[in-house]
C-alpha cells in the first residue's frame, strides 16, 4: 500500500525537475492505471504476507519446545506417607502442588461453610474428589500475584499468603483478599485409594 | 545537498507538533526518500541494502536463538541440538543465523569489491569507507565468536588457533590471551564471555553502520561513472526509485540465501563441527570458515608466528590506506584501462588466496600462497601508486545524465528518447 | 607498465596450480572415495523411507548400541512425524522396555524405572571413561548426530558444485557410514595393522579400532507377505538402513525443512517477478532504468 501511493505521487513530483510533466505519470486512471494498481497492490500485499510469515516462527519457536512438552508427562504420587493434617508439596510441569490430607475437624468446618462467607463460592463437593473427601489437591501458588502461601497459618485453617495477606480455608477457598478466586484445582485421578495421578483424568492443565 | 531534494513539510497538527520537538520525520524523509541517487547506478549499488538487510536477520535470529542457548562447555553443544531438535522452528532459526553469516559475508564482499572497482574510496568518501573497513572488521570478530559458540570441534579449535594468533602480540600478548580465555587454556569461562561479546559486537556494527550512512549522506553516492553529480538531471529520489531496485535486489538475493538455508545448510560450515568439542584431539584438517580463507592463507604463508599474524592483520589494514595509496584522480575502473586488469588479477589472487587457505599446509599450497600474498600487497603498495602515475585514463563522460543518454543527447520535454528507455532494459 | 606483466603472472600461476592440484589430490589420506548410494532422502524433494528408517534402527538397537550411545535422541522422536513413523503405543512399549536411571528419590538415592517415551535412549556405558575403557581406549563415538559430523574430500574443486541444485551433492555423510561398514577387508601386504586395529579402506589412515560390527544375515528383517525378508539381510543393506537412520538422527525435520523451503523459495521467486515489474513500471517514468552491471561499457545508445 505504502508502495503504491509513493510511486504515484512521486513521479509527478519529480517529472517537474527533470523532464516537465511526464506522460508516464498519469496516475490511476484508464486500463494501463489500473493495471498499474493492481501490480502495485499485488506486490504490496505480497511483501505483507511474506513478512507476516516471518513472524510466525519467531513467535512459535517462544512456545514450550518439545522437550519441555514431553517432560510434562503426568505424575504419580503416593499417598500412604501422608499423615492427617499433613501438606505435601509436589511439583508437576514446574508448577507447585499441595497435596493435603484434611483432618476430622477440618472435613468438618469446611463442610460448614456457607457460600456466602466466601470471595468465590464453591461448594466442598467441588474441592475433592467423590468418595475421596479427605483429600485436597490444589496448585500451590496463591491466585492474586503467585506467591507460594504458608500452611497451617491465618484465620481459616488453611493458607495464608505472607506477600499480600490473601487467606485461604482448609480445601484452598479464597476467605480474605486481594486473592480473586480460590486455588485451582489441577487434572488428577485417583488410580488406587492410595495413589493419585497428577496430569491426567480431568481437564489437560494450560 | 542538492536542488533536487524537497523538504519535509508535516501537514498534520500533530506531526508539526512533534517535528518541531523532535524531527525524525524529516530526518526519515531526506534520509531515505528525498535523498538524491544518482541515476545510473547498477545493481552493485544494492548491496548496501541487502547489508543492512542480513545486519537485521542476523540480529533477530541470534536474540531468538539467546532464548534457548546455554552458554558453557557442558551445556553449548547440546543447547544446540536442543534448538535444531525441539524448539518449534529452532532449526530455522539457526540454519537462518548460520548460512545469513555465510550470506551476509557473500554480500560485504560485493559491496567490498564494487567499492574498490569504482573507486569509492578516493576523496571525499574516505571516512565513509574507512568506516566500512572498520564495520568489516567488527563483522569478522563477530562471526569468529559466533563460530565458536555450538561448542564443537572447530568452534573450540578455532577458538584455540585465534586466541593463540593474540598471543603472538610481543609483551601483551600472553595477558591478552589469559585474559580472553578466563583460564589456562580454552574452556567454560572462554565461551561464556564470547558468547556475551559476540551479543555485543552486533550493536556496535549497528551504530557504525549509522556513521557509515551518516558519512554516505554527507559527501553522497559514487556512481559507476565515478563523476560527481552535477546537476538535478543526474539524480533521481531515492524513493521510489533506489527503494524499489533494493528491495527487488534484496529479494533475489533472498532466494539465494534461502536455498542454502534449506536446502545446503552445512555446505558452508564444517563436519567436524558436530562432534563435541574435545580437547586432546584436534580434527586432521583444521581451516576457518569460508570467508576468512584467504587471510588464513597469508597467516600460513610465513614458516614465523609473529610475521604470519602481522601479515594477516596488515592485509585487513591496508585496505584503510586506499584512499591514499591510489594515486589516480578518475574514480571508476572503467575509465582506467590498464588499472582495470591489474584489478581482476587482485581480485583473482584473492579468490585463489581463499582456495588455497582451504588446502592442507603443504608442498606447493604453500609457495603459491606465498606468491599470492606477495600479490596481495604489491597491488596496494606498487600498483595502485604506480598506476595512477602513468595510466592514460579514457575520456569521462560530461555527465551522469550523459553516461546513462549518450553524448550530445539532450533530455527534455516529455521523457527519455526512444532508444535509451528501451534498449538497456531489455538487453540487460 | 603493460597489460602483459599482469596476464603473465596470472599464467604463471595458474600453470603452478594445475601441477599441485592432481599430485597432492592423489596423495590425499582418505584412500578411495566412497560410493553414491541412492538414497531417498536426497534432493529437493527428498523424503526419509519410514520403513527403512524402521529397518535402520533395529540394526542400531540390535548391533550398533550395545557400543554406541544415541545421547541426544529420545524414544518419543521415534514416533513424530517425518521420521521412522513408529506409532505412539509403539514408543512406549520400547521405552517400558529400556531400564533408565532416575533420582534422587525422597531417600536421597538413585533408582532404577522403566524407560518413558519423554526418556533419551540411555547410553551403554555410564561415562566416556568408561566406555573407553572397555573398548581398547577409545570411546566408540555417539550416534546422535553423527552422519553429519562425517564427511570426506572427493577434491579440492568439487565445492564450485556441490551446493547448486540438481548436481548437488550433500550426503556425504551416510554415503560414508556405509562405505565404512562395507570396507573391512585384509590389509595390503605392505601395511602393517597395529594390535587391536583393523583395516578399513575407508576410514582416514585405514586403522580403525572397531572390529567388523556386522555381518550378512545378523539381523533378521520382518517378513513379507510371502515370507521373504522386506529387505535383504547383508552388510550392504544393513549399512544402508543403519545409515539412513543416522541421518534421520541427525536431521530430525529435513522433510520439514525442505517442505518448507520449496515454498519459501517459489514465493521468493514469484515476489521478485512481481518487484521486477514494479520496478520497471516506477522506472519508466523517469525514462527507463539502466541496466547491465556496466552501463557505460555497453554503448546502447
Amino acid at each position: 500500500m505504502n508502495l503504491a501511493n509513493t510511486s504515484a505521487a512521486a513521479p509527478v513530483a519529480h517529472g517537474q525537475d527533470t523532464h516537465g510533466q511526464g506522460t508516464h505519470g498519469q496516475g490511476t486512471h484508464g486500463p494501463e492505471g489500473s493495471r498499474r494498481d493492481f501490480l502495485f497492490l499485488a506486490t504490496g500485499a505480497a511483501l505483507a504476507v511474506g513478512a507476516g510469515s516471518v513472524v510466525w516462527p519467531l513467535i512459535s519457536s517462544m512456545a514450550p519446545d518439545a522437550d519441555t512438552i514431553a517432560a510434562g508427562a503426568p505424575i504419580e504420587v503416593d499417598l500412604t506417607p501422608i499423615q492427617d493434617g499433613q501438606i505435601v508439596n509436589v511439583f508437576w510441569r514446574g508448577k507447585l502442588i499441595f497435596v493435603r490430607k484434611l483432618t476430622a475437624k477440618e472435613l468438618t468446618d469446611m463442610k460448614a461453610v456457607p457460600l456466602t462467607a466466601m470471595i468465590d463460592p464453591a461448594a466442598f463437593t467441588t474441592r475433592v474428589k467423590n468418595g475421596h473427601d479427605q483429600w485436597l489437591v490444589v496448585y500451590g501458588n496463591c491466585t492474586h500475584l503467585g506467591c507460594v502461601p504458608i500452611g497451617h497459618q491465618g484465620n481459616f485453617e488453611g493458607w495464608a499468603c505472607p506477600c499480600h495477606g490473601s487467606q485461604f480455608d482448609a480445601v484452598g477457598r479464597v476467605r480474605h483478599g486481594p486473592a480473586p478466586i480460590n486455588l485451582p484445582i489441577p487434572p488428577y485421578a485417583f488410580q488406587t485409594d492410595a495413589k493419585i495421578r497428577i496430569g491426567e483424568g480431568g481437564k489437560e492443565a494450560a | 545537498m542538492s536542488g533536487t531534494a524537497s523538504t519535509y513539510v508535516p501537514k498534520s497538527r500533530v506531526a508539526k507538533w512533534f517535528e518541531a520537538r523532535l524531527p525524525i520525520a524529516g530526518l526519515v524523509h531526506s534520509s531515505f526518500i528525498a535523498y538524491p541517487v544518482p541515476r545510473n547506478l547498477n545493481y552493485f549499488w544494492t548491496f548496501g541494502a541487502i547489508l543492512a538487510a542480513f545486519l537485521g536477520i542476523q540480529i533477530i535470529t541470534g536474540v531468538w536463538l539467546a532464548m534457548h542457548y546455554e552458554p558453557s562447555a557442558t551445556g553449548a553443544f547440546n543447547s544446540v541440538e536442543k534448538i535444531m531438535r525441539d524448539v518449534n522452528y529452532g532449526w530455522l532459526l539457526r540454519y537462518a543465523h548460520a548460512n545469513g553469516a555465510s550470506m551476509f559475508f557473500v554480500a560485504v564482499y560485493v559491496h567490498m569489491f564494487r567499492a574498490l572497482y569504482y573507486g569509492s574510496y578516493k576523496a571525499p568518501r574516505e571516512v565513509l569507507y574507512i568506516l566500512g573497513v572498520v564495520i568489516y572488521l567488527l563483522m569478522m570478530a563477530t562471526a569468529f565468536l559466533g563460530y565458536t559458540l555450538p561448542w564443537g570441534q572447530m568452534s573450540f579449535w578455532g577458538a584455540t588457533v585465534i586466541t593463540n594468533i593474540l598471543a603472538a602480540i610481543p609483551v601483551v600478548g600472553d595477558t591478552i590471551q589469559t585474559l580472553l580465555w578466563g583460564g589456562y587454556s580454552v574452556g567454560n569461562p572462554t565461551v561464556n564471555r564470547f558468547f556475551s561479546l559476540h551479543y555485543l559486537l552486533p550493536w556496535m556494527i549497528a551504530g557504525v553502520v549509522v556513521l557509515h550512512v551518516w558519512a554516505l549522506h554527507v559527501t553522497g553516492q559514487n556512481n559507476p561513472a565515478g563523476i560527481p553529480i552535477k546537476s538535478g538531471k543526474d539524480t533521481v529520489p531515492f524513493t521510489p526509485y533506489a527503494t524499489v531496485k533494493d528491495v527487488f535486489a534484496t529479494c533475489v538475493f533472498m532466494i539465494l540465501f534461502a536455498w542454502f538455508l534449506f536446502f545446503q545448510p552445512n555446505f558452508l560450515g564444517h563436519a567436524d563441527n558436530y562432534i563435541p568439542a574435545n580437547p586432546a584431539v584436534t580434527p586432521a584438517h583444521i581451516v576457518p570458515e569460508w570467508y576468512f580463507l584467504p587471510f588464513y592463507a597469508i597467516l600460513r604463508a610465513v614458516p614465523s608466528k609473529l610475521g604470519g599474524v602481522i601479515l594477516m592483520f596488515s592485509a585487513v589494514l591496508i585496505l584503510a590506506f586506499a584512499p591514499w595509496l591510489d594515486t589516480s584522480r578518475i574514480r571508476s575502473c572503467n575509465y582506467r584501462p590498464i588499472y582495470r586488469q591489474f584489478f581482476w588479477v587482485f581480485i583473482g589472487t584473492t579468490l585463489l588466496l581463499g582456495w588455497l587457505g582451504s588446502q592442507p599446509p603443504e608442498g606447493g599450497y604453500v609457495i603459491a600462497s606465498q606468491v599470492c600474498t606477495a600479490y596481495y600487497f604489491a597491488h596496494f603498495l606498487i600498483v595502485m601508486p604506480l598506476c595512477g602515475l602513468f595510466e592514460t585514463p579514457k575520456k569521462l563522460p560530461g555527465s551522469i545524465l550523459e553516461s546513462v543518454t549518450g553524448p550530445g543527447k539532450q533530455v527534455s520535454g516529455s521523457g527519455m528518447p526512444a532508444g535509451a528507455a528501451a534498449a538497456p532494459t531489455t538487453k540487460g | 607498465m603493460t597489460r602483459v606483466l599482469p596476464m603473465t603472472a596470472a599464467a604463471a600461476l595458474a600453470a603452478f596450480l594445475i601441477g599441485t592440484v592432481p599430485s597432492s589430490a592423489e596423495e590425499g589420506h582418505g584412500g578411495p572415495i566412497p560410493a553414491r548410494v541412492k538414497w531417498s532422502f536426497a534432493g529437493t524433494f527428498g523424503r526419509f523411507d519410514a520403513a527403512q528408517l524402521q529397518r535402520g534402527f533395529q540394526v542400531y538397537k540390535e548391533v550398533c548400541s550395545a557400543c554406541h550411545s544415541m545421547k541426544l535422541v529420545s524414544f518419543r522422536n521415534l514416533a513424530q512425524e517425518g521420521g521412522p513413523d513408529f506409532t505412539a503405543g509403539q514408543v512406549k512399549a520400547l521405552a517400558a522396555t529400556y531400564q533408565v536411571k532416575d533420582g534422587p528419590n525422597d531417600a536421597g538415592d538413585m533408582f532404577e524405572r522403566p524407560g518413558r517415551p519423554a526418556d533419551t535412549f540411555p547410553p551403554p556405558f555410564p561415562n566416556d571413561q568408561a566406555a573407553a575403557a572397555a573398548n581398547g581406549g577409545k570411546a566408540p563415538p555417539d550416534f546422535s548426530v553423527i552422519a553429519k559430523a562425517r564427511t570426506f574430500s572427493r577434491g579440492s574443486l568439487y565445492f564450485l558444485t556441490d551446493w547448486l541444485p540438481l548436481i548437488g551433492y550433500s550426503e556425504q555423510g551416510p554415503d560414508y557410514i556405509h562405505a565404512l561398514l562395507n570396507g573391512y577387508e585384509e590389509a595390503p601386504k605392505d601395511f602393517t595393522v597395529p594390535d587391536g586395529g583393523h583395516y578399513n579402506k575407508y576410514y582416514p589412515g585405514h586403522i580403525i579400532a572397531m572390529p567388523p560390527p556386522i555381518s550378512d544375515g545378523q539381523v533378521t528383517y520382518p517378513k513379507d507377505d510371502k515370507g521373504q525378508p522386506v529387505a535383504p539381510e547383508t552388510v550392504d543393506q544393513y549399512g544402508k538402513d543403519v545409515a539412513a537412520f543416522l541421518m534421520w538422527s541427525a536431521e530430525p525435520h529435513m522433510m520439514d525443512r525442505k517442505a518448507l523451503g520449496f515454498r519459501v523459495i517459489l514465493f521468493l521467486i514469484i515476489l521478485s517477478g512481481l518487484l521486477y515489474y514494479v520496478k520497471k513500471k516506477i522506472w519508466a517514468d523517469v525514462g527507463g532504468e539502466v541496466h547491465g552491471l556496466q552501463p557505460e561499457l555497453h554503448k546502447a545508445y
